[in-house]
């Protein structure tokens, strides 16, 4: 275990972080603003891999693709919403896992049924296909870099747009109390179907990131899911800064977990031991994790004001 | 009484069916009605406690792992495979419970859902029993010795006789005082608290013994199969499951029951006209959700708190 292996892994750890949180920034603000459990979120951020396939196989550009890519997601987005989610707000939460079940299912198929089953690939970018020297003997590609960069900078963004723009501040009045901000005379259905398909728009935007790196299949949508629920049920279900938080949190602790678990666990028991129980015991970090910060605070870390 | 013609119905036409099914046939049966059992348990905290449990499918499916790491190890009868089983089953579930019931509503249900996803992931990495592959049971249980398992009528029997119990004792402890306290948990939970009562050990028993019945019915269906996986735990079917409750009506003990069989005959049906029979079920569940104006008035009052 050198200083070296364990940067990298540092590196790859922020970088699922960063994935978890673009994905689970939509599923927090969908829930936050519109009380809405949308199961569907892990299938929207598969959906904007898939698009990314098409958009750089059509336009033979990563760049040009991106755009079109989240283009495409976006209005999906708002297409969704006004079939299926819209008559779900002020639903039972169990109508909701439900509804957005079958959606899942709906369009798990539709990309079997278009794509096929085989996993693809996005083409890695010329300009960032390389790698840098950080120091000694450590090498990081530029892509995995710049997919760091690139989510920083989106949560960044996306707390100057919450904190300090006009639609940001009908998010927060939405979120505190909608019938009040309709009642002011906003558009609520509209504002609503904005934050959905903006939500649907940053989880495509990090399976299209991902694309490169990951392999695109239909089942990439799952695991992701199940662990921005961990990420936003850490951090405090409808709060943007717990959700940051939580997912750099997680995307550590499962990474280095990983792969060091069973070497720790080697120091204080035999080898054979220790690889048999290192990977169940790595693979349960997480959830561990939260099983703990909900003993001592049951709402999350930064519980939203009710 | 009517509800009592219907059970006896019910379970008269499931008790025909090896008249007349061939073999595939009751292996679907067999299927559905060990799905049902499950179901049953599922409608018991989901229908009487109003607690969505979306890890359902992680108890049953550490039921069938029980039957199949035993067999591994050469523990091969059922009459102690199938405690094993429930006790396994009822022990995750205590401990995921006292976690997960310290949390209401949506935080309930993905924190299940995580639990679930945990047991699953830990299944997958048991190299040592199949991991990713799963792991194919040498031969079914035996019961004190007798081979009765392999004969698939006495299967059927076997498990349409595991599911008139499980639906029994689901109907006597929803009409005992411990089902009242847990349905006026669900309808006004600061009534009961004002009336002295702290719903959370009640609620954890009823998560509990629901655990254990699942981890019978996936002791059951590893011996249907004769293979355990580590999809037996996916969220899939944890989510099949609160179809299955939800569509038969959670508010009755037949209601799991019917939807099951319901669920997975239509699964079937569909998937013998296409392979793509997601397309049309995906939809069928939307629709069903948006049809019916809100299941919460189903379970006979608000959750609120």
């Amino acid at each position: 275990m050198t200083l070296t292996l364990f940067l990298v892994q540092m590196l790859n750890g922020l970088q699922l972080g960063i994935l978890l949180f673009l994905v689970a920034a939509g599923l927090t603000l969908v829930f936050g603003v519109m009380d809405v459990i949308n199961l569907a979120h892990g299938v929207q951020y598969m959906l904007g891999a898939y698009l990314m396939v098409t958009a750089t196989a059509l336009t033979g550009s990563f760049w040009l693709g991106l755009p079109l890519a989240l283009a495409a997601a976006l209005v999906l987005g708002l297409l969704l919403e006004r079939l299926v989610i819209r008559q779900l707000y002020g639903r039972d939460h169990l109508d909701q896992v439900l509804a957005t079940f079958g959606i899942i299912l709906f369009v798990s198929e539709a990309v079997r049924m278009v794509w096929g089953s085989a996993p693809l690939a996005i083409p890695m970018p010329q300009a960032l296909s390389g790698s840098v020297r950080l120091m000694d003997g450590l090498n990081y590609p530029v892509y995995r870099l710049v997919l760091i960069g690139a989510g920083l900078g989106v949560a960044g963004l996306l707390y100057v747009l919450v904190t300090r723009t006009r639609a940001g501040m009908l998010l927060r009045a939405g979120a505190t109390n909608a019938p009040m901000v309709s009642a002011l005379g906003v558009d609520i259905n509209a504002l609503f179907a904005r934050i959905f398909a903006f939500g649907a728009m940053l989880a495509a935007f990090a399976g299209a990131m991902a694309g490169p790196i990951l392999s695109v299949e239909p089942g990439m949508g799952d695991n992701l899911l199940i662990l921005a629920f961990v990420v936003i049920v850490i951090g405090g279900i409808g709060s943007m800064r717990g959700a940051f938080v939580a997912a750099l949190l997680v995307g550590l602790i499962d990474t280095l977990g990983r792969s060091f678990l069973t070497d720790i666990l080697k120091l204080v028991m035999s080898a054979s031991a220790a690889s048999a129980a290192g990977p169940a015991l790595a693979s349960m970090s997480v959830y561990v994790l939260m099983a703990a910060i909900l003993f001592f605070r049951p709402r999350g870390l930064f519980p939203a004001p009710a | 009484m009517r509800r009592f013609l219907l059970a006896f119905v019910l379970f008269a036409a499931l008790a025909a069916v090896p008249a007349f099914a061939d073999t595939a046939m009751l292996t679907l049966v067999a299927r559905a009605m060990i799905f049902a059992l499950a179901a049953t348990s599922l409608g018991f905290i989901l229908g009487q406690g109003g607690l969505v449990s979306f890890g359902h499918a992680a108890t049953m499916g550490i039921g069938a792992y029980a039957v199949g790491i035993l067999m591994e190890e050469g523990g091969r009868d059922a009459l102690v495979s199938f405690p094993v089983s429930m006790a396994a089953a009822g022990l995750f579930a205590l401990v995921t419970g006292a976690i997960s019931l310290r949390t209401r509503g949506v935080y309930f249900i993905m924190i299940t859902l995580a639990f679930g996803q945990m047991a699953f992931f830990v299944t997958q990495s048991l190299s040592a029993y199949g991991g990713d592959d799963g792991l194919t049971l040498a031969a079914r249980s035996t019961v004190a010795g007798a081979r009765w398992l392999k004969d698939p009528k006495t299967f059927h029997y076997v498990v349409l006789g595991l599911l008139a119990l499980t639906v029994l004792v689901s109907t006597m402890l929803a009409r005992s005082p411990f089902g009242r306290v847990l349905a006026a948990g669900r309808d006004n939970e600061r009534r009961l608290r004002a009336l002295g009562v702290d719903p959370y050990a009640y609620r954890l028993v009823a998560y509990v013994i629901a655990g254990a019945f699942a981890g019978l019915a996936g002791a059951l269906y590893a011996n249907l199969t004769e293979f355990v996986s580590p999809a037996y735990l996916s969220w899939h079917r944890s989510a099949e499951f609160i179809v299955m409750v939800v569509a038969g009506g959670p508010g009755s003990a037949l209601g799991p029951v019917l939807g099951a069989l319901g669920v997975v005959l239509l699964e079937d049906g569909l998937a013998h006209l296409t392979e793509h029979w997601r397309i049309i079920f995906g939809p069928l569940l939307v629709l069903l959700v948006l049809a019916r104006g809100g299941i919460a008035t189903l379970l006979g009052g608000r959750r609120d708190g």
